[in-house]
Formats: C-alpha cells, sequence, structure tokens
C-alpha cells in the first residue's frame, strides 16, 4: 500500500471517537456513503440545493437525473427489486415530494426497502403555506414504512442510519426523511451507523421452536401438500430462494408463487405450478383448491390470489409463515402461524425435518392428479401466421433472451399478467413488477433503476402502449446516462384489462379504454435520441427482438400485436380457485355479487 | 365479501372463511405505549381512520419524559378478528413499542375524569348538589346560579351521574376518556 491511499483511507475512516464536524448536506451524503448507497436517483430544486451541492462533490455516488420524481421513485424500486439492496431518491420539496407519493405507496404495498430524501423549506417557514411547502410527513404518514422530519441537525445523521435499519430489516419499505433547508446549511455533529437502534423496533425474525415442529408434523401426514410462496421469499434474500430449493427437494412438495414472488423457485423445476391466481395457471389454482396442506411462505392471501375467499382451499390445513404478524390470520384463518423471516424458518423446517424418522405419505396420487391438470394446457392459445399473437411474442422474446443475463420489468395489464405466464424465471431478483399497488408506468423507471445496478445486463421493460405513455420521458433519462434499456411494447392500441374487464363484465361497451393517437413510438424513440424498432409480421418477429437485443443502447419496440386478445386463464371476481375461464369469455362468467367486486 | 349467491352452487364453504357477520362484537381497552416523537398520535389515530375500526375514547400523555414514553388509551370496538388485527397493526407502527390489552387481561382498572357544568336555583340546586355527594362527586366552582362538578370513576357511573344531572339543569359535560392500569405489581 502506498503511503497516498494509507492517508486516503485514514481521512475516510477516522476513529470513532473524533467528533466531526460538518454540515446537514454533508452529513446526508456522508451518512449514504456508509450505508454504502452508490447511486441515487434524483431531481433537484430549490429546497434541496445544499445537498445537491454537497453531491458536487461526491463523485463516489452517482447521481441518476430523472425526468420526473416519480421515475425516481420507481427506479430506486427497480434498483432496490434486483440487487436487495436499499433505493435512495432524492427530491425537492412541495411537488417533488408529492410526485413520490405514487412510488412511495408502491414500495409500501410490495415492501420494496427505499429511503426517499426529501427537502423542505426552512424550519422558520413550516406552516406558512411557504413557496413548495407540503406537509411532506403529514401525506406520507400513511403510504412509508415510517417518516421523519428532521429539524435539528444533530439529530441528521442518527435519522439517516436509523432509516437504513427500518428501511431493510423486518418487512422491508419504504421511509421518508424530510430534511428542511436550514438544516442542511446549519453545522452539526456526525456519528456513524455502528449502535444505532430504535427501542421500539424489534422485528422477530427467529420463529417459534413449536410452530416449527407443527409445521414439519403437518409435512409429515399430508399426501397433497403445496407450497404457495410469495415475495417475502425474495426479499428475505438470495438464501431464502436456495432454502426453499432445498426443502423442495427433500420434501418433493409442489411450488406455486405469486406474481411477487416469481423466481424463487426455477420455472423449470418438475414440480412447478406457475403462478397462481386471477391469471394464475389451472394446475396451481386447482392445486391450491384441493390440496389437504398448504404451507404460505411470504406472501399475504391477497384478493388477487385467493378469489372467493368462502370457498378457498376448503380441505387443507394451513400454514402461514410471514415476518409481519399483521399479515396473519388477516384474510384468511390459518392453522399453523409462524411470525419469522422466511430464510430463518425454511432453514429451521429442513432441521426439524431431518430429526424426523418414519414414512411420509406417498405423493404420487397427488403428483398424478397434478399431472391431469397440467395436461389441460391452459396456457394454450391459438397462433396467427398474419398478426403476432402477443403470448406469442412474450414467448419469442423469452426464447431468445432466456440465455443471458437478462431482468424484466413491466407496467400494469395484461402485458403484464402474459409476461408473467410466458417469460419464466430460474432465479430471484430478475422480475420487477408492480403486484400490490398496480401502477401503471412502473416498469420504464424501474428498467432505468436496474440497469444502473446491472450495467452490462439486458433490461426489458414488456409494456403496454397505455401504460408506457403514463411515464414514457423516463427514456430519456436511459439516453441521457446511455443506459440500455429495451421497451418491449404490446401494443393493441386498448387499455386492455380495462377493455376486457368491459367485455366480461359491462356488455362490451367500451367506454373510454381505446388508446387515440398513439404517438409513433419509432420516430419518438429516435426524437428522444434512441433507437425505434417497429414489428406487425409473425415472421419478422425474431429478427427484430435480436436487432433490439443487439443495439448498444435504449429501444423502443412497437410490437403491433392482435387487438382484442383476452387475457386467459383468468379467475373471474366472486370465484372460487376451481371455476377459472379457460377457453374463452362468453359473457355470463360473473355474478351480480362478482360485479361489485374490483 | 361474498354473499353466498357468487360462484357455483355447491361449492363447499370453506372453514376457514373469516366470516365477521356472526361474529360478537367487543369492546377492549388498550394501552399503546409508544416513544414520546412527533406524528406519534397521528400515526395511531391515522391507523385506526385508515383502515376502519372504531375509537370510543382516546387518551393520551407523557408518563415517563426520561425515556421520552407516552401511554395511549383506546378504547375500541370489533369482532376479535378485527381485534387481533389491530393489535397486530399497532405494533408495525415504528414507535409503537407495547401494545397491552386491558380488557383481556382481566386484571384491568378503568377510571374516567369528567368535568360537569349544573344551573339551575331552588329545589333543583340542591337535589343535584345531594345527588353530586352521593357520587363522591366535588364542587370545584360555584355561583348563586351554577355548580362545575368533578368526578372520578368508571365510564358507566360518570355516565350515569350525568344523565340523573340532565334533568336538573345539566349545561356542558367535558370527559377525559378511560385511562387504565393493571392491578398487581408487574408493569404492564
Amino acid at each position: 500500500m502506498t503511503t497516498a491511499t494509507k492517508t486516503k483511507t485514514r481521512a475516510a475512516n477516522p476513529a470513532p471517537t473524533e467528533p466531526r464536524i460538518m454540515t446537514g448536506a454533508e452529513i446526508v451524503i456522508e451518512a449514504l456513503r456508509e450505508q454504502g448507497v452508490d447511486a441515487l436517483f434524483g431531481y433537484p430544486g430549490g429546497a434541496v440545493l445544499p445537498i445537491y451541492d454537497a453531491l458536487f462533490s461526491a463523485p463516489d455516488i452517482s447521481h441518476i437525473l430523472v425526468r420526473h420524481e416519480q421515475g425516481a421513485g420507481h427506479a430506486a424500486e427497480g434498483y432496490a427489486r434486483s440487487t436487495g439492496k436499499c433505493g435512495v431518491a432524492l427530491v425537492t420539496s412541495g411537488p417533488g415530494a408529492t410526485n413520490m407519493v405514487t412510488p412511495i405507496t408502491d414500495a409500501m404495498m410490495d415492501s420494496i426497502p427505499m429511503v426517499v430524501l426529501c427537502g423542505q423549506v426552512p424550519t422558520h417557514l413550516i406552516g406558512t403555506d411557504a413557496f413548495q411547502e407540503c406537509d411532506t410527513v403529514g401525506i406520507t404518514r400513511t403510504c412509508s414504512k415510517h417518516n421523519y422530519l428532521v429539524t435539528d441537525v444533530n439529530d441528521l445523521a442518527r435519522v439517516m442510519h436509523e432509516a437504513f435499519l427500518i428501511a431493510t430489516s423486518g418487512r422491508p419499505g419504504p421511509v421518508v426523511i424530510d430534511i428542511p433547508k436550514d438544516v442542511q446549511f446549519a453545522t452539526g455533529t456526525y456519528i456513524g451507523k455502528d449502535g444505532i437502534h430504535k427501542s421500539t423496533y424489534k422485528p422477530q425474525t427467529q420463529p417459534h421452536a413449536d410452530a416449527v415442529a407443527a409445521v414439519v408434523d403437518l409435512i409429515m401426514t399430508s399426501s397433497s401438500p403445496v407450497f404457495y410462496t410469495g415475495g417475502g421469499v425474495i426479499n428475505s434474500g438470495p438464501r431464502a430462494s436456495k432454502l426453499l430449493r432445498e426443502l423442495q427437494a427433500v420434501t418433493g412438495i409442489p411450488v406455486t408463487s405469486t406474481l411477487m414472488g416469481l423466481g424463487a423457485f426455477p420455472a423449470s423445476h418438475p414440480d412447478w405450478l406457475g403462478m397462481l391466481g386471477m391469471h394464475g395457471s389451472y394446475e396451481a389454482n386447482h392445486a391450491m383448491h384441493d390440496c389437504d396442506l398448504m404451507i404460505c411462505v411470504g406472501a399475504r392471501f391477497d384478493d388477487r390470489v385467493t378469489g372467493r375467499v368462502d370457498a378457498f382451499s376448503p380441505n387443507s390445513k394451513k400454514v402461514h409463515i410471514d415476518i409481519d404478524a399483521s399479515s396473519i390470520n388477516k384474510i384468511v384463518r390459518v392453522d399453523v402461524p409462524v411470525v419469522g423471516d422466511c430464510a430463518a424458518t425454511l432453514e429451521a423446517i429442513l432441521k426439524e425435518l431431518a430429526k424426523r424418522k418414519g414414512k411420509r405419505p406417498d405423493l404420487s396420487a397427488w403428483k398424478k392428479q397434478i399431472t391431469a391438470w397440467r395436461d389441460r394446457n391452459c396456457f394454450a392459445y391459438k397462433n396467427s401466421d398474419t398478426v403476432i399473437k402477443p403470448q406469442y411474442a412474450v414467448q419469442r422474446l423469452y426464447e431468445l433472451t432466456k440465455d443471458r443475463e437478462t431482468y424484466i420489468s413491466t407496467e400494469v395489464g395484461q402485458h403484464q399478467m402474459w409476461a408473467a405466464q410466458f417469460y419464466h424465471f430460474e432465479e430471484p431478483n430478475r422480475w420487477m413488477t408492480s403486484g400490490g399497488l398496480g401502477t401503471m408506468g412502473y416498469g420504464l423507471p424501474a428498467a432505468v433503476g436496474i440497469q444502473v445496478a446491472h450495467p452490462g445486463a439486458l433490461v426489458i421493460d414488456i409494456a403496454g402502449e397505455a401504460s408506457i405513455q403514463m411515464v414514457m420521458q423516463e427514456f430519456s433519462t436511459a439516453v441521457q446516462h446511455r443506459l440500455p434499456v429495451k421497451v418491449f411494447i404490446m401494443n393493441n392500441e386498448w387499455m386492455g384489462m380495462v377493455r376486457q374487464w368491459q367485455e366480461l363484465l359491462h356488455g362490451e361497451r367500451y367506454s373510454h379504454s381505446y388508446s387515440e393517437s398513439i404517438p409513433d413510438f419509432v420516430k419518438l424513440a429516435e426524437a428522444l435520441g434512441g433507437h425505434g424498432i417497429r414489428c406487425d409480421n409473425p415472421a419478422e418477429l425474431d429478427g427484430k427482438i435480436k436487432e433490439m437485443i443487439a443495439h448498444d443502447g435504449p429501444v423502443l419496440f412497437d410490437c403491433r400485436v392482435e387487438k382484442a386478445e383476452n387475457c386467459l386463464p383468468m379467475i373471474p371476481s366472486g370465484s372460487a380457485h376451481n371455476e377459472m375461464i379457460l377457453g374463452e369469455i362468453t359473457g355470463n362468467e360473473v355474478s351480480d355479487a362478482g360485479k361489485k367486486l374490483v | 365479501m361474498s354473499d353466498g349467491t357468487s360462484g357455483a352452487p355447491g361449492n363447499p364453504k370453506s372453514a376457514y372463511f373469516l366470516s365477521h357477520a356472526d361474529e360478537e362484537v367487543e369492546r377492549r381497552t388498550l394501552a399503546v405505549l409508544v416513544d414520546n416523537e412527533p406524528g406519534v398520535l397521528a400515526r395511531v389515530v391515522g391507523l385506526f381512520s385508515g383502515r376502519g375500526y372504531n375509537i370510543d375514547s382516546l387518551t393520551v400523555a407523557e408518563v415517563d419524559a426520561s425515556q421520552h414514553r407516552s401511554r395511549i388509551t383506546i378504547v375500541t370496538q370489533g369482532t376479535p378478528h378485527i381485534l387481533e388485527q389491530i393489535e397486530a397493526q399497532l405494533l408495525r407502527i415504528v414507535p409503537v413499542g407495547e401494545v397491552i390489552d386491558i380488557t383481556k387481561s382481566k386484571r384491568g382498572i378503568e377510571r374516567e375524569l369528567a368535568l360537569i357544568k349544573v344551573a339551575g336555583t331552588g329545589e333543583v340546586r340542591v337535589e343535584a348538589l345531594r345527588i353530586a355527594e352521593i357520587f363522591r362527586a366535588r364542587v370545584i366552582d360555584t355561583t348563586n346560579e351554577s355548580f362545575i362538578f368533578e368526578l372520578t370513576g368508571a365510564s358507566d357511573k360518570i355516565s350515569q351521574f350525568i344523565d340523573l344531572m340532565r334533568p336538573l339543569g345539566l349545561v356542558e359535560v367535558s370527559r377525559t376518556g378511560v385511562l387504565s392500569i393493571k392491578r398487581g405489581k408487574e408493569q404492564g
């Protein structure tokens, strides 16, 4: 080590006893550095200028300038979801903060670790309806895991470290820090992250031994069990996915997953049932309905998963493993609640299982039944030589990209469900989608965040022509920062899922769901400094997808698909898992009671 | 949720369906111990309004200045399932340290304080004072035509006193809401 680097290292890591005095803005940057933040997504403005000034002399933290604060939030989510690290966004007061409300809520619903730094008007102006003032902590109180208004610069370092602790531990979520401009200018003491804790915040990660033993008792006697896994397995880290695979290998239990949990279990595995729920597979939903033991790992019995709750899996014993006690017995009463981290609990179950002697029931009859359901081939569709079917488009995209390091994000709607059905994942953290909140416009900024985290990877936003127009300006962000994201638009000229529901529920009265005045996406891509590709011929699709992959820069791909294709199979609202629509929608599937549901 | 008319007929109803319709609504007193930081009361109250839970009464004050601890006492109503959710949801709030179900503990003491203004002259004035003595209410302000009584006790006792004052010139009532603590030497 040379003398020069030694000095540098010492400067960066002074002894903990040495008080470090700096401005609030410098405290923010130093805390980000200590937390290992290498990228943040943001947009400057009056109330956040001192932090931007400090950022000017922090070349080790890259700042991605977005076009709209919502884009910064979703980009931070994409970054977080694809790395397991905490995403960070930096925005100004007032409109900067209110534009962040959607991504904060999105991260809350999907349990994504994120720290949002907001500028605020100086403390003496708070409450005076000052220019660009809003009650940020009031507005974000119910949509964040926690939030802070820092009024004393000497609290700032502690709050920064506490925010990262809270965002990334327990059930992860977004934490908002509102920092008035005078606090950014004021001088105070920096403290490091060691020893930071919050006495009232104590997530339970280790499961109770009794609960683990009860789970294993059920596994030892079940003849038709199923694993129902969710985003909690991904959030728990790659070790949880590995342990799930180990436990599955030991027990042979078939696995289904929610939209959020795709990738935790490899889609190529013979015991993979596919996604469950409203647009899930026939075999997954029937297995859920007919099983005698359901082991829910890090999922939350969302209404898109359960269908009609009073007919939900009537004959099974239910186990629910979740780090958040409030998720347990919220929607469905379970027999064995296990509060704990997914990885810690799966490991404890594996250990307990290894201790047991005795033979477990044979699962072959159950697997035979599953094969019979699988043979219904529920995702079958009628392909065409003349028009590109959306299912075919995703299938080809999958075949041509599966052997690369590929990350997929989506917007929200039919294309999202087709992506979940036809794109298959072998690893966790490869699939980024807005599940809980269902935010149209999530996919492109998320792809920006993913590409920042994985510069060499192929990042594709599978989009619809309606969703993409919601936060489309972030294509310009990708161009500026040389992020070669690919936006694969399945353009059917309709808000497809809205159109499908209007067909199903409202007698084909297509009220305001047609996409009028769609931009010329090829010219648009060129105008923004990217590359545009159009394809409307199934025979040319492979070649054009290859062109998209080969292009070293951002691409808008306008894939013209069948206009009125429905996303099937489907459990209509108010129906049970074994009442799926498989072939065609007739318009008589939904009862009056079901029509009132969302 | 389902009204039983949806879906195919003849499907078995799940034994695990949380039907809230036939569960009895119960009343609970919860003591919520929180870090006394800005916004903590708004978080607790916002949880109740956001998720559609009831608040019958609410009291809050700092109880340990050195530890910055406040105690919020909430009287709420709900089915056992909802009450279980309320407790779990409260514990999700970062500055909430502990939730004590005073009612369920069976060892709870609940008290409320009320200030009650009664105006009148002659016979009704004498009668009001006589009843106040029975209830051990203190007179803390008096004019020739009015009293203000201070009364501490269980909520139903206070309500009973107020009802008796109604025909005797009741003008105004101010109540603290329920305070609670558990019997015995242990904390919490």
